[in-house]
This record gives C-alpha cells, structure tokens and sequence, in this order.
C-alpha cells in the first residue's frame, strides 16, 4: 500500500530552520540519511522531495486564453509543503511508524520537533504502463 | 529542473464532486489524456493522486517514539490533493502545464480554473564553492 | 573460442556502441532506424553472450544483428519492388561482413554527436541522446543518472529521436562551415553533462553513474577526431582541471567544501598535469575560447600549493578576458570575486552592484552568496548573515543550501 507522509511548514518556521546551527543541521541530515537507508534495504522506499521554499513558489491558473497566470504572493502564516516521503508498506500502522521516526527528528538543540506528519493514502495509478 | 506541481483542496471542497457523470467522466478523460502528453514529451516524473482527507492521518510522536495519530484538521486546512513532478527546461515550461492542469474541465465543461502551486525540486547540482 | 562474460564486456559493449551505429546508420542512411536496431542488437548481446560466451568477432556479430534488424523491419513496411532491390543490398550486407567493417570510419562518431547534439533538440534531449548513441549507456543507467523513471528517459530519448527525423537531417558529415557551427553546441551538451556529474550524488541512487568520467570519455573521443581545435582541446583541460578536485569537495557528511579550505593533498596530480599540457597545448593554436579561459582560471588554482599562494592578478586578467569574449552573469560575479582578492573585498562588492539590476542573473541566488562572502571579509558580519540566509532560501540545491546555512550559522556564532 502507498502512502504519502507529508511535512509542513510556515515561513516563520523556514527562517527559523535557516538559522540553525552547524552541529543540529548536521545531526538533523544524518538522522534523515539513516532513515532512507533503512527503508532502502527494507524495500519500503519509494521517492522522497524536498521542496524549495516559498520564495520560490508560484500559483498558476489558466487564463481565458490558456496561457498561464503567475502569482508569486505568500502570506506569512500560511502552511505549505516542505517535501515528503512515499512508502511502500504492508500496513497504515508501518506507515504511521515511519510518519513518527520522522517527527522525532532533531531540532536546535538536539531536541525532538515532534512536528505532525501527515500520512494519506496514495492511489495507485501507475503511470509507467501506457 | 525538477517542479513539483500541487493541486490544493479545502476540506469541504473534497470528496467526490456532485457533478453530473458526463462531467466526471470529462474531467477524469483529461488527466489522463494530459498524463500521457506529458509521459510522451518525457517530462513526467511521476504524478500522485491521494485519498480523500476524511482518510488523513496526522501523526507525532509520543512517549518512546510511538506514534499517536489524530484524525481532527481544522476546517481551514488546505489539503493536498494530488500532485506532478515533472522535467522540464524552463519555469515557463513549468507554468505552462500548470495552466493546463487548472483549465481542466469541471461542472458543465467550464474550465475549473483552480490555483496550482508550482514550485522547484531540490535537485540541482551544487556549484563550486569559492 | 569465444571468451566468458565478464565486467570488461559490458564496457566492451559501450565502446562498439557507436561504432556499430555509425556503420549501420551509414549503411541504410537513417539514424532513427539504425538507433532502434542497434539498441536490440545490443539487448541481444547483453542476453545470449553471458550464456554463450563473447563471438570472436564482437562488432561483426552486432552489425550482423543490427543489419538484420533494420531489414526485416523495412521488409515489413514496403513494396515489392524496392524488397527486390534491399535483398540485393543485403546479400552486399551479409557477405562481406570484412568490407562493412572496414567500411568503418572514424567519423562516424562525430557524425554521431552532430546529429545528437542538433541544435533543434532541447538541451535535456542532446544530452540524453548523445549519452545513449555516443556514449552506449542503457537508457535506465540514463535514467538513474538523472534520477528519473526509466520510462520517462526512454520516451525523451524517442521523442529528440523523432525530432531528428522530422529535421530530415542526413546522416552525413556536414560542411566544414556547417560544423564550425555546430561545434559549440556539441561541447556545450558535453559540458552540460559533466556538470550535472559534477556533484557526489548522496541519498537512495547509490549506483547512480558518474556522468563526469563519461564526459571526459567523450570530450576524449571528440578530441581524437579533432585534435587541432582549440575550444575541444580548452574544454577536455578543464573537465580535467576541475574533476581533479572532486576527492577533496565533499567532507564525510557529504557537505561542500569551498576551494580556499580543501586539503589539496587530495587533489589528483596526473589530472591537473595532463589539463595544464593540454591547455599549453591549446593556447599555443593561437585563438582563445571560452573553454580555454575557464581552463586556465582552473590550472592557476591548480597550481597553487596552498589557497594563500593563489596567482590571483593572473586570475583577475583571465576574467577581464573572459568579460570582453564571453560576458555573463556568471562571469562577472567570478571577476568581482577575483577583484576582490586583488583590491579588496570593498571592491568586489562595488562591482556587484553592477549586476542588482541584471535580469538574466537567473540563480540570484549566487549573487546573494557571493554578497556574503565579501561582507564576511570586509567584517560586517551582519549583513553576511542576512545574505547567506537569503541565498539559502533560494537555492535548489540541497547540498548548497546546508553549505549556505552552515557559513550563516558559523558567523552567528562567533
């Protein structure tokens, strides 16, 4: 069963991760790398992003015409995604699993983020059959 | 260069919309269709559809690193409710589709016009360092 | 006797490659039909020889194949008439398989990465293609390489392709003037591929391919069929310059490591020894190119033993060329660089103010790295801060950006 696990944040939040210190920025990677190793050899690894920031974001609609209509305007307080992971796991409790290894994950300090991850089901819909 | 491309939804605006089936059908018909355009350019990395938030788990972790899941989003909330990856060359390229996917048929036919965020995969190579 | 299957074999695969493609797309005069036949040929061979060992003629069992391919495929498709004539030009085909052979010419290749290299095709499309048909890479070492499905590699591959076809380009040598031309764009897809090796790739790809060592291999090649061209020679030198400092760019957590503090002991010397004659080499044809300059600028850092004893007026002179053949964006945040080291950091970030109104400075990002480096050397460490935060939230690059945040988070410290 695919599951997408989510991580969120707000600007406030980003700026704050940006000013991290040399040592929690190193202890956060490797805790990351450790976990996509150990999904790699347990097979549950599909895909994992990160995304850039919202400096980087655009919102697109369709105009009349067709041709795209860019908004690059943010608000500060509004969530967005940061990156995810997918997995492939035998049952949703392996996927909340996971979901919570990540959210133990160091912060400033070596602290523990307990940041929610959200976990939602993927359908499947391969797209390398056609 | 890698974009991901994010189609949001709020909370009550999910579920299966009431539109008539011919309508459904439509919209369902183009994602397909623009799913094989985008596998035949070569662009297409890899594009998810996720179950429907009444499914949606958040998860921390508790004592121990166990996690405890919460099923209560605030009404607020923007949900994910699918998204692309995609190749391409350019961002114009990258809003160019985006447009497309906003332009998908909906109720009556009418191009539903949704926001979708675009924004870029960390996937670029480093430069060198002075 | 044909010899067992063994690691050396699939590189033996890799080097007939091109080779049998130019043969067969000579042959029957069309590159798309002799790419897919060459494909399943070499599909074949990856199949039968692990079982039946390698035939003692390798390359006229792949033409063999290759040649059967297109024709039972041709066969299928036209009349009568012109079946009568291709059985006549198979019987030419099969028999004497020594004279195809020697109808091999070496500049098939070039022939090759011409096509490959066609400026209708897109960047992302050159670049596959050449790494397929020039290069011998199976389209999922491809995909891995650039960390895609092996599905969407193989429809880019098939969509630049069909480009081709559609440019009705034949497969021929073009006009001396027609490559002059077209050259640039061949080593600039060269380019493009080593750059995108040009990082120790770190997460779940493992075995991903390193790109850098295929586009020296075909910088190499191209060097071989043109060996008085200034501009192939500049571009090898450099590849060779620069990738001779891969060991020491990463640390043991895979971060980045800037020049000034890589242990040079790393370095590896046959590399910056073969670069700096080729450039010697280069630079005595007379012209100078963009690729010879950006070799040079490599070799002085090269050459120095330690960072402090970097030739840095030699650096600034290069760039001041650099400028006035080949402006951009890029160059002349590396000459503010470079002027910096000369005259001062105060200097540096004088001229970048040339560059805040600049559009095509696509990576602001940079300007905003370099900005801080400068602050940070003129002490207002304040404003290095803010500004190496700012290039960290707008670079894509993941290693980057945790170098970025490291070099902010050092000077908060302090």
């Amino acid at each position: 069963m695919k599951y997408i696990l989510l991580m969120s944040g707000t600007k406030a939040g980003v700026d704050g991760y940006l000013a991290w210190s040399q040592k929690d920025i190193d202890a956060h990677m490797a805790v990351l790398k450790a976990l996509n190793k150990e999904l790699t050899e347990s097979g549950e690894f599909v895909a994992t992003q990160r995304l850039a920031g919202p400096a980087e974001a655009k919102v697109v609609r369709g105009e009349k015409n067709g041709l795209p209509v860019t908004d690059g305007i943010f608000p500060e307080s509004k969530e967005f995604l940061l990156g995810y992971w997918l997995v492939d796991v035998a049952t949703p409790e392996r996927a909340y699993a996971i979901a919570a290894r990540i959210s133990t994950g160091p912060g400033p300090g070596g602290v523990p983020t307990n940041m929610p991850i959200e976990v939602r089901q993927v359908a499947s819909y391969d797209q390398r059959k056609s | 260069m890698k974009y991901i491309l994010m189609m949001n939804t709020m909370k009550a605006g999910c579920g299966v919309p009431s539109w008539p089936q011919k309508d459904l059908q439509a919209h369902i018909a183009f994602m397909l269709a623009l799913n094989k355009e985008l596998h035949a350019a070569g662009e297409l990395v890899s594009a998810e559809g996720l179950s429907f938030p009444d499914q949606a788990r958040q998860v921390r972790a508790g004592k121990e690193g166990k996690p405890i899941t919460d099923g209560v989003f605030p009404e607020s909330k923007e949900f994910l409710a699918g998204f692309w990856i995609i190749d391409v060359d350019s961002p114009e390229r990258a809003y160019a589709i985006a447009a497309k996917i906003s332009a998908a048929p909906g109720a009556g036919g009418a191009p539903l016009n949704m926001p979708i965020e675009v924004r870029p995969v960390m996937s670029a190579p480093p430069k060198e360092m002075l | 006797m044909s010899k067992p299957w063994d690691e050396t074999c699939e590189h033996l695969l890799r080097e007939l490659a091109p080779q049998i493609l130019g043969v067969v797309a000579r042959r029957f005069r069309d590159f798309v039909s002799a790419e897919d036949a060459v494909q399943e040929a070499l599909l074949a061979a990856f199949t039968q020889w692990p079982q039946e060992g390698i035939p003692e003629n390798p390359r006229g069992w792949l033409i063999q194949v290759a040649s059967r391919r297109i024709t039972d495929q041709l066969r299928s498709t036209i009349a009568r008439r012109e079946r009568e004539e291709l059985v006549a030009r198979e019987a030419e085909t099969i028999a004497p398989l020594v004279g195809l052979e020697s109808d091999m010419d070496p500049d098939d290749t070039l022939i090759l990465l011409f096509m490959c290299c066609h400026p209708a095709l897109t960047s992302s499309s050159a670049i596959a293609l050449t790494l397929r048909a020039v290069g011998g890479l199976t389209t999922a070492e491809i995909a891995n390489a650039f960390l895609v499905p092996e599905a969407t590699m193989a429809q880019r591959i098939s969509r630049a392709k069909q480009n081709i076809k559609a440019s009705g380009v034949p497969f021929l040598m073009p006009s001396s003037e027609e490559r002059a031309q077209r050259l640039p764009t061949v080593l600039h897809v060269l380019y493009l591929i080593f750059n995108e090796g040009y990082t120790s790739s770190i997460g779940p790809h493992l075995q991903r391919l390193d790109l850098s060592r295929e586009a020296i291999r075909l910088t190499r090649a191209v060097r071989a069929l043109l060996p008085n061209d200034g501009e192939v020679l500049g571009l090898l030198a450099l590849m060779l310059l620069t990738d001779a400092r891969r060991s020491a760019r990463t640390g043991p957590h895979d971060e980045l490591i800037p020049l000034d503090q890589q242990d040079r002991t790393l370095w590896d010397q046959a590399e910056i020894s073969e670069g700096t004659r080729l450039l010697t080499a280069a630079l005595s044809k007379g012209s100078v190119g963009m690729y010879q300059l950006q070799a040079a600028v490599a070799a002085v850092h090269d050459e120095a033993a330690r960072a402090e004893d970097t030739d840095w007026p030699q650096i600034l002179a290069l760039y001041e060329l650099l400028m006035r053949i080949s402006p951009s964006p890029m160059v002349t945040l590396n000459h503010a660089i470079a002027a910096a080291m000369v005259h001062g950091p105060a200097k540096g970030l004088e001229l970048l103010k040339t560059l805040d109104s600049d559009n095509r400075l696509a990576e602001h990002y940079r300007l905003d790295a370099v900005r801080a480096h400068l602050f940070e050397k003129v002490g207002n460490s304040a404003s290095a801060i803010k500004h190496y935060r700012i290039a960290a939230a707008h670079t894509t690059s993941t290693p980057e950006r945790n170098y970025l945040m490291s070099q902010a988070a050092r000077l908060d410290q302090s």
